[in-house]
């Protein structure tokens, strides 16, 4: 095709809005993030530069206590990966072995995912409600009375109470991943084996699980560095309370932003949160890798 | 000799403990998984002594529509509706339109670099909306657009716009390229074919784009929390959050309220339950 003379502006023009949204909102924020970080500021006033200050506060702050925060997400982030992502992975290969309303199944398993965390968050705190609550209602119901608990007003239950809403709403997400990964196996390699006199679980070991580690990968990389940024359910559910017990990472950034006005001390949290998220998703990567 | 089961593909299933049983924890699982929405749908119709003993989890007895009425007249619940489908109709229509207009240069158009840039893109598959937060909020307070629509409508689109460069490329290869050659034959420019041949055959994936994009603004928490102060412009999860504070002993209107926002997802995902899966693999499978 012959181009015309001002080819190369038509280009920059079609770039042009893209661009200006992706550098202006996601490039150059996370530059000034950095540069924030290393700053002592308010908001109010011009930033005033302090080198490494904030990132050796956060670390030995004992009011921060960002290692807190941080043992609570890479706790999610080991139930993710050891409880939802089996159990998911355990749903997807039933669902792809042509079961009855195998349809049905997925749409309903993959609902959560769609449904605004708000309206999980609020559910699930009428659930955990110790008075009217299903939850206590139906221990009670059961004769279990000294079951029941204040889940989220409580220290020792609070951060469980936590986490199975947040397991449970992203169960069917990954499940859904898996599924797709299982339905790309080339039938033949699954008939060839049932031919050899494998079991189906012998399949589903040798075969299936192997085939799909692509997308292990990425299920594992998205439930660690899911758990690092958690956020919307915990701030609806106890907003890091009681008494700093559910405290996570993205909890402790917003409550320094705008609780305190330290916004130096926030965006150093941000950056730290994006430097773990980058270099666990380097390592799973890596991990994933040598195993082959 | 160990005998070796041999069962072709399609031939009935023997019944076992073990299968019986994974068909009992598959069921469990639905119902674990509709429980939530099932009792917020109907406790949103019951009053609160059926809400609080008499009939937890059953049908509401007494469907007490007047719930829905009392939700949308308390606190400000239309106007969150209004806002939320402003913010996220605007963000689609931007997103698209960068979207597009930029997978046509990368894909259709021959440049050095275009493979980079596509690269470049991609990077907002990755980048957690914390990157930004603060930057944005200074720099909106700054130019006094926090309480605005556009406080969320340019964020929203900014981070939408790497998924949508990933489903455009996908849809946009499938187009022919003889297409492009006769229309550039017939004396279009590049802005004659994007706009009359091409644009046109990407409403597929306009629809995916759109549904995923929606689903991302719907629900979106962090931003509309800090950027949003005045109830007025507040989109339907803040509100709600703030609505649910106030009433705290009344369920009904609440679940009410959860409802009116949860609805809509349900019908988009009821008439297009494959498409959005399919949107959810595709961002997750290549990013």
């Amino acid at each position: 095709m012959k181009r015309p003379f001002s080819y190369k502006l038509n280009i920059f023009l079609f770039l042009l809005p893209a661009l200006i949204l992706f550098i202006g909102v996601l490039i150059a924020p996370i530059i000034l993030s950095g540069y924030y970080s290393l700053t002592e500021w308010n908001g109010l006033k011009t930033p005033v530069f302090i080198g490494l200050a904030n990132y050796r506060e956060l670390f030995s702050s004992k009011s921060i206590n960002i290692m807190r925060a941080l043992k609570n997400a890479m706790l999610l982030a080991v139930f993710s990966c050891f409880i939802q992502l089996p159990f998911a992975l355990w749903l997807a290969l039933k669902l792809s072995k042509h079961i009855r309303g195998e349809r049905v199944f997925l749409s309903v398993f993959f609902m959560p995912v769609l449904i605004s965390t708000v309206v999980i968050g609020q559910l699930w705190l009428k659930i955990y409600n110790p008075d009217y609550g299903v939850l206590n209602m139906v221990l009670r119901g059961l004769g279990l009375e000294s079951w029941t608990r204040i889940w989220l007003g409580n220290k020792a239950t609070a951060l469980g109470a936590c986490f199975v809403p947040i397991l449970w709403q992203y169960v069917g997400y990954h499940m859904l991943l898996m599924y797709a990964g299982i339905k790309g196996v080339p039938p033949e390699l699954n008939e060839a084996a049932m031919l050899d006199g494998c079991t189906e679980g012998q399949v589903n070991r040798y075969i299936i699980i192997p085939y799909i580690r692509p997308i292990l990968r990425v299920s594992v990389i998205f439930a660690v560095t899911g758990s690092l940024k958690s956020f919307d359910l915990i701030y609806v559910l106890t907003n890091g309370g009681p008494n700093h017990a559910t405290e996570v990472p993205s909890t402790l950034m917003i409550s320094m932003l705008f609780l305190r006005n330290r916004y130096g001390m926030g965006s150093t949290i941000a950056v730290m949160l994006i430097v773990l998220c980058f270099a666990f998703a380097l390592l799973i990567n890596m991990a994933f890798k040598e195993e082959k | 000799m160990k005998q070796k089961a041999y069962r072709a593909p399609d031939a009935p299933r023997k019944v076992t403990a073990s299968s019986v049983a994974g068909a009992v924890i598959m069921i469990l699982w639905t119902i674990i998984s509709i429980f939530p929405v099932y009792w917020m749908l109907t406790f949103s119709l019951k009053n609160n002594q059926e809400i609080f003993g008499e009939n937890v989890i059953g049908v509401p007895r007494y469907w007490v529509w007047e719930n829905y009425t009392r939700a949308m007249n308390t606190g400000n619940m239309p106007r969150y509706f209004i806002n939320s489908v402003i913010v996220a109709v605007s963000t689609i229509l931007i997103t698209l339109l960068a979207a597009v207009m930029a997978t046509y240069a990368m894909t259709r158009l021959h440049w050095k670099g275009r493979k980079t840039m596509n690269k470049f893109f991609m990077l907002g598959l990755t980048i957690p909306i914390h990157a930004s937060i603060v930057p944005l909020y200074t720099t909106l307070s700054r130019m006094k657009m926090l309480n605005s629509y556009w406080a969320l409508i340019i964020p929203y689109s900014a981070f939408s716009l790497a998924m949508a460069i990933l489903i455009c490329t996908g849809f946009m290869g499938d187009i022919p390229y003889d297409l492009d050659e006769a229309a550039f034959i017939d004396g279009c420019g590049v802005w004659g074919i994007f706009f009359r041949v091409i644009a046109p055959l990407m409403t597929p994936a306009v629809a995916t784009v759109g549904i995923y994009t929606f689903l991302q603004c719907w629900n979106e928490l962090m931003f509309a929390n800090v950027f949003i102060s005045k109830d007025a412009l507040k989109t339907l999860p803040v509100g709600i959050q703030s609505l649910s504070g106030q009433y705290t002993t009344e369920w009904g209107p609440i679940g009410a309220a959860l409802s009116i926002a949860t609805i809509p997802t349900l019908l988009v995902y009821v008439f297009l339950s494959k498409r959005i899966q399919d949107s959810f693999i595709a961002g997750a499978v290549k990013g």
